[in-house]
């Protein structure tokens, strides 16, 4: 039978422990959790396929966020990303992950991946950050997957890949269930009974629309809807911060990161069309992606990521990273423009809004054991809380989920769902392939991703969002009453951009509730334009309570390193000062 | 409302004459993230079924015979 036909199907399985997304983060939780309890079931659930899935997909060029001793601590890094964060941070997670980051990188290194060492034997750190040291490369980073993969099979895990999770079940008494899924190319339902279920389905990429007007050429992997946001709010999680947007300065069009910190540490920064400096440090926060807003618009722009006055053999070593990993087409992009590095700076710009707490602060809230608010329900990776995880992030952090994840199971019996659920999500997932006529996935998807561009992107006015939202929801209506799907293709579409609609409404109604401005471009609210740390020195929770969306202040844990007053607004003094 | 098909230059090139989808490989389109590609029923030959691409390459770095091209989808170019 032809693929992508569409067969009205449902079955059902079970497993100890459930990972839903194989990209970084989950390939690790499973990994761990098969670990712990060896004679247990393990299922990894991959939308595409675990072998090339991922922000990681072509590998990665080094770790952004490594605390390697004799470089830096556990402390001073936890110091760095609270104040990088406005302060708004639940050290523990932090600083717990700081403390086991170090043992994953041994591991990463038994699995077969190499990290840059010196001619002592000791790793070569780079510093990017504005305080630490903490970037390390990854001479052979095109292999991580590979290595990945290989483990997984060692270990017995079963992968089910091109299964769309949906929706998540849950018993009565609110512990998790399951999951209720779909496959890609047959639009055949799978549902998943788990004792624990870890949601590791990456950032919530195609939420705003690239400059380019291409729907794909996203920063995220674009495979990465937000499904995972829009599950864990249906299932009554919690989900910190969302007002706190990812936002990064990447090449132009491309929309790929450029790389500065692959460059930096040889010596490229960022300059404006003078060719001068205008921010203190390119590790990305939002106080600097403000000051790049500023600069693209006082006339001083565009904005470059400048390396031509580097010898000509660093640039060769620059590229031959640049072109292999990470962002391969980088070089394709760039030699079709006629753009030579050793001529000309590269044009840098904006990106579309996202979620992602692997390079900002938002996600489904975790706590430092990465159990989100919803009984053996787990998140990691850049869908959850845990602020600047970056790749290292994940795995650590993914790590800690599935060894939590299967001690909860061994603690626990299934727990039962109610079967009129799943025969409710059965109707939702297959309507759009029941109807004749209506409007395709795509046009709904890049109506609403349009919307999010004109009215959510900061800055952030009040008008325009109470706009914004009202032309959502006349979209939503469209999508709910009027969207076709004519293959399982189609209809994997045609889900994805509900999880995109769930996350814009989540995405508004964050912004909104927060009266402030933080997080420099992130969180700039024209009607409320100064932080606010009387009121809202605080994290803010989002969640569906009685069908509604609902959100509320939550306090900052005490925290663990204490940050002097004077460190407190270190990554605010991001403008160079005047200087000639 | 009736539908109109919609003309797109895709980024991903096959080479006919290289591509052994016909000898029973599925390579490029097991692996692509975002599951844009096909084999042609016609053809026996895998093709860009859909103008979805992140351009990231898998299907290109894992083809057996150097059969598949990734361009950068025009928009962006
Ligand atoms: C272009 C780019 C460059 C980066 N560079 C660096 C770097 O140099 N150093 C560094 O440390 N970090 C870097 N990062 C960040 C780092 O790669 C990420 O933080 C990390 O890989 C995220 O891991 P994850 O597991 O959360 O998400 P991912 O690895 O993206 O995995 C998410 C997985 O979930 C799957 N999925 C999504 N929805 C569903 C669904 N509904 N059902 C089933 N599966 C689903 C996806 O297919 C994907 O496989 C970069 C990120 C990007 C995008
Ligand atoms: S991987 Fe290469 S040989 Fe195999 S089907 Fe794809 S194009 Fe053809
Ligand atoms: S470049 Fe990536 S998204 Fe495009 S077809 Fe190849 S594997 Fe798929």
């Amino acid at each position: 039978m032809a693929l992508d036909q569409i067969v009205d199907g449902l079955s059902e399985v079970s497993c100890d422990v459930l990972v839903i997304g194989g990209g970084t983060a989950g390939p690790m939780a499973a990994l761990k959790a098969k670990l712990k309890n060896p004679k247990a079931n393990v299922v990894l659930l991959e939308k595409a396929n675990v072998k090339r899935s991922g922000a990681i997909s072509m590998g990665m060029d080094g770790l952004n966020n490594a605390v390697i001793p004799g470089y830096a601590t556990p402390e001073q890094y936890t110091k760095e990303i609270t104040i990088a964060n406005d302060g708004i941070v639940d050290q523990k997670a932090v600083y717990k992950y700081a403390q086991n980051c170090y043992k994953i990188i041994e591991e990463l290194d038994s699995f077969g991946i190499r990290f840059l060492k010196n001619e002592n034997g000791d790793y070569a750190v780079k510093k990017v950050h504005h305080i630490g040291t903490y970037v390390l490369p990854m001479p052979n980073g095109e292999t991580v997957k590979k290595a990945l993969y290989r483990q997984l099979r060692r270990a017995r895990i079963l992968i089910s890949n091109r299964y769309m999770a949906t929706r998540l079940v849950k018993s009565a008494d609110g512990r998790i269930a399951g999951a209720i899924s779909v496959n890609t190319r047959t639009a055949e339902m799978l549902v998943i009974k788990a004792k624990a279920v870890i949601l590791c389905m990456g950032a919530a990429g195609r939420l705003g629309l690239p400059t380019s007007g291409y729907m794909f050429g996203t920063y995220e992997n674009a495979a990465n809807s937000g499904d995972g946001y829009a599950m864990a709010y249906h299932a009554g999680a919690a989900l910190a911060n969302l007002e706190c947007f990812q936002i990064n300065p990447l090449i132009k069009d491309y929309n790929g990161p450029a790389c500065a910190y692959v460059a930096g540490p040889f010596g490229a920064y960022t300059a404006n069309n003078e060719g001068s400096r205008f921010i203190e440090c390119d590790y990305w926060s939002g106080q600097m992606m403000l000051e790049f807003y500023n600069e693209l618009l006082s006339g001083k722009g565009p904005v470059f990521l400048q390396l031509k006055h580097l010898h000509p053999d660093t640039i060769s070593e620059i590229e031959s990273t640049l072109h292999k990993v990470e962002r391969p087409t980088r070089g394709l992009f760039q030699q079709g423009r006629g753009v030579d590095y050793r001529s000309e700076s590269i044009e840098m710009h904006i990106s579309e809004i996202g979620f992602c707490s692997g390079h900002s602060a938002s996600g489904v809230f975790v706590d430092d054991n990465a159990r989100t608010t919803v009984p053996g329900l787990y998140a990691a990776g850049d869908m959850a809380s845990v602020p600047h995880n970056y790749m290292l992030g994940a795995f650590t952090n993914g790590s800690v989920a599935g060894i939590d994840a299967m001690e909860f199971a061994d603690n626990h019996d299934f727990a039962e769902f109610d079967a009129a659920d799943v025969a409710m999500e059965r109707d939702r997932v297959m309507a759009p392939t029941k109807r004749e006529d209506g409007i395709p996935p795509n046009q709904i998807e890049y109506k609403t991703r349009r919307l999010v561009n004109d009215y959510l992107q900061p800055p952030k006015v009040t008008r325009k969002y109470e706009l914004g939202m009202r032309r959502l929801a006349e979209t939503r209506e469209d999508m709910q009453e009027r969207m076709i799907a004519r293959n399982a293709h189609e209809l994997l579409r045609a889900l994805e951009v509900q999880s995109i609609m769930d996350c814009a409404d989540m995405a508004a109604h964050a912004s909104l509730y927060r009266e402030e401005s933080r997080w420099g471009l992130y969180h700039w609210r024209t009607d409320f334009p100064e932080k606010d740390n009387e009121n809202w020195f605080c994290h803010t929770l989002l969640s569906k309570q009685d069908g509604r969306m609902t959100s509320e202040k939550r306090a900052v844990e005490p925290y663990v390193v204490p940050i002097a007053d004077d460190e407190k607004d270190l990554y605010d003094k991001q403008r160079i000062r005047a200087s000639a | 409302m009736p539908l109109a098909s919609y003309q797109t230059s895709v980024p991903v090139v096959v080479d006919d004459a290289k591509c052994i989808a016909d000898k029973g490989c599925t390579v490029c389109v097991d692996v692509c993230p975002l599951d844009v590609l096909r084999i042609s029923d016609m053809t026996n030959k895998a093709y860009m079924a859909y103008d979805e691409c992140w351009y990231c390459m898998p299907c290109e770095a894992d083809c057996p015979t150097g059969a598949v091209t990734v361009n950068i989808p025009y928009l962006l170019r």
